[in-house]
């Protein structure tokens, strides 16, 4: 149940039902040390997000199937809505005026003691199971064997729009000048195949709200992050179940 | 003059083989002016369809169609599946006589492998102006086959099926049933296969909660059969009445049999129907809002008119009424049944897509549902495939003389 609760954590709308962050902490604290030390490593595992709704299997968590294994974790309260990563995206790889490749939503909470409103930085997710790929009938859009983005290989796409019906992010749009459906890569063919280390987004970014890094390095803040019992992290529309690798957290 | 041509057409037929699709050919030159119209309207309609698509892919789809970013199938997909159904259950329809032997259901074999290979075709049509690089598909479906797209296998099954069906048909007029029927038998195989594929198409989509689950396929499957009864009992009625036939007892008793599977596939779609509705309301808020969406919302009207009371209910006390015997009834009930069954894929398509995916997280982008509504150029070409499945129609009756050939 308590492990239910952590999963929607983020993505419903503030219920009062709901535990507030400290003492949910507190309690998981107090798991651990109630359970003692002997069966520390199995709820490690069992509460770090990456096993619920990234990998499919415990195995798959510890040992990363790409090298690097790219991923993005997004601090949400961080984002002040300045959209300086939009421009820079759109700059880098030039994005038309009709589409977009990453967008900030907003959400709205009236009742909150704090901030009233909260800005929500999407992209592509990068999906392990990524839809998209699944059902492109050309293999125009494929995740790329050694860093696990999702990509696209614009003379291939019959403009079927199989992927963007697919996506449970909306990250896709057909881009008319290509003719082909266009998306977020993490920059790989404007930035990090010509030796960049980061996205234009998170580089753009004054509020270091967009960790980009290799989640297979543990020394990578990615890992950190992800691995890290202090903090909730969580993706967005775990239900869709295409274990996505763009994970947001608060703090 | 008429009369002569079609005599000797008659007769050629009977003698089997292309000299009486010769005189078909002569007697297709002779009709009444109703008959004309008819096929210059349907042929004008068509072309206009044409002009339409060629005219949306210059000036771009996404000016042109009504589709957007987050409802990226339009009406043209939903038009797509609703020939594709048809042309399937066609297919299923007729197999029962012509492969499985079942004897009453043989006079209206030929008929309707005809129509279903011109529905199919026309699903192709309109499917070719919503594909946004036909010339690509045609390399790389080929050259870079994704095995586990849905979408993939859909395509090239239903090439293979559209085979199939066209050298079966060509068989049938060359009056050699056992390769037809052989032919038939890949027909019905494959389109079983590819008409699956098209409801997993939607069913594998992990992120649709209104789509998703193994429901699609079998959905499909059924669907397509009520659709065949609906197009082959409709359409034979026509031909009689505008060739100003009277229907023989073999006939008539191949239309009471249809009628029959009209009965059962209808009452099997309610059954289905009121499931996916009674398991979807314990889903998702996604999911819910959609089916609101149908029940009270703004598509309301097009599911309880147009899909549950046109479609189903009316046709079905219409042929229960009519006890297979009534050619009235019978012909407007399954009128009927095509016009509700063509909002029933619209529906299904739209609605799938209505709820945006960000719904759930409570973001003020997606508050509310999304929409959709066809452009003139969609609607055109929607009326266009329609056209091009009447024009085939009336010139298939007379070319090959009301489909008259025996099956042995």
């Amino acid at each position: 149940m308590l492990l239910k609760r952590i999963k929607t954590e983020g993505l419903k709308k503030e219920d009062p039902g709901i535990i507030p962050d400290m003492e949910r902490r507190q309690f998981l604290k107090m798991g651990l040390l109630i359970t003692g030390v002997f069966a520390g490593g199995g709820i490690l595992s069992a509460t770090s997000i990456v096993n619920r709704s990234f990998a499919s299997s415990r195995e798959f968590a510890e040992k990363y199937p790409y090298k690097p294994h790219y991923s993005m974790v997004i601090h949400q309260d961080r984002c002040i809505d300045c959209e300086l990563c939009m421009t820079a995206c759109v700059k880098t790889n030039n994005v038309p005026t009709y589409g977009y490749r990453t967008r900030i939503l907003e959400r709205d909470d009236p009742k909150a003691a704090d901030r009233k409103r909260e800005f929500i930085p999407v992209l592509c997710n990068q999906c392990n199971t990524p839809p998209c790929v699944l059902g492109c009938p050309t293999k125009a859009t494929y995740k790329n064997a050694s860093n696990g983005i999702v990509m696209m290989e614009s003379k291939k796409c019959i403009g079927c729009k199989t992927c963007m019906a697919a996506c449970p992010y909306n990250a896709r749009y057909f881009n008319e000048e290509t003719r082909a459906v266009d998306k977020c890569d993490f920059c790989f063919n404007s930035r990090l195949s010509k030796g960049e280390k980061l996205t234009a987004c998170a580089e753009a970014c004054p509020a270091k709200v967009r960790i980009f890094g290799d989640l297979s390095d543990t020394g990578s803040e990615v890992y950190q992050s992800v691995h890290n019992l202090e903090k909730t992290v969580w993706v967005l529309r775990p239900e869709a179940g295409a274990k996505p690798n763009v994970f947001y957290t608060k703090g | 003059m008429a009369e002569d041509v079609t005599k000797t057409a008659e007769a050629a037929i009977v003698a089997g083989g292309w000299a009486g699709v010769r005189a078909g050919v002569l007697q297709a030159l002779q009709g009444s002016k109703g008959y004309y119209a008819a096929l210059i309207i349907s042929g004008m309609l068509f072309l206009a369809a044409v002009a339409a698509g060629l005219h949306a892919k210059y000036i771009g789809t996404m000016h042109a169609y009504g589709a957007s970013r987050e409802v990226p199938w339009g009406i043209l997909i939903s038009t797509y599946v609703f020939f594709v159904v048809t042309s399937t259950g066609l297919c299923l329809v007729s197999s029962i006589g012509h492969v499985f032997g079942v004897k009453d259901f043989m006079p209206i074999a030929k008929r309707s492998v005809f129509l279903s290979i011109m529905t199919i075709v026309a699903g192709f049509f309109v499917i070719a102006f919503e594909i946004e690089n036909p010339l690509r598909m045609a390399v790389y479906n080929v050259i870079s086959p994704n095995l586990t797209s849905n979408i993939w296998w859909m395509g090239t099954l239903y090439g293979a099926y559209l085979f199939f069906m066209a050298v079966e048909f060509t068989f049938l007029v060359m009056n050699k049933p056992r390769i037809a029927t052989a032919m038939g038998f890949m027909g019905v195989i494959s389109g079983i296969a590819a008409h699956s594929n098209l409801g997993a198409v939607f069913g594998m989509l992990h992120g649709r909660e209104f789509w998703y689950g193994p429901y699609m396929p079998i959905y499909f499957i059924a669907s397509a059969m009520m659709s065949g009864a609906a197009t082959i009992i409709f359409f034979t009625w026509l031909a009689y009445k505008t060739n100003g036939e009277r229907m023989d007892a073999t006939m008539k008793r191949a239309l009471e049999v249809t009628t029959k599977v009209g009965i059962l596939l209808i009452s099997t779609i309610l059954f289905f129907t009121a499931w996916k509705f009674i398991t979807g309301f314990v889903g998702g808020e996604g999911k819910t809002a959609a089916l609101d969406l149908l029940l009270t919302g703004s598509y309301a009207f097009n599911f309880w008119v147009l899909e549950v009371a046109v479609g189903m209910v009316i046709p079905l006390a219409l042929f229960i009424v009519s006890r297979g015997q009534n050619l009235k009834l019978i012909a407007t009930a399954s009128a009927l049944m095509i016009f509700g069954i063509f909002f029933m894929r619209y529906d299904l398509v739209i609605v799938g897509q209505l709820v945006p995916v960000y719904y759930e997280l409570g973001v003020n982008e997606y508050t509310q549902l999304l929409s959709y509504a066809p452009s003139a150029h969609e609607i055109v070409i929607v009326l266009g495939g329609l056209a091009f499945v009447g024009l085939t129609f009336l010139l298939g009756e007379k070319i090959f003389s009301g489909h008259k050939s025996e099956i042995h």
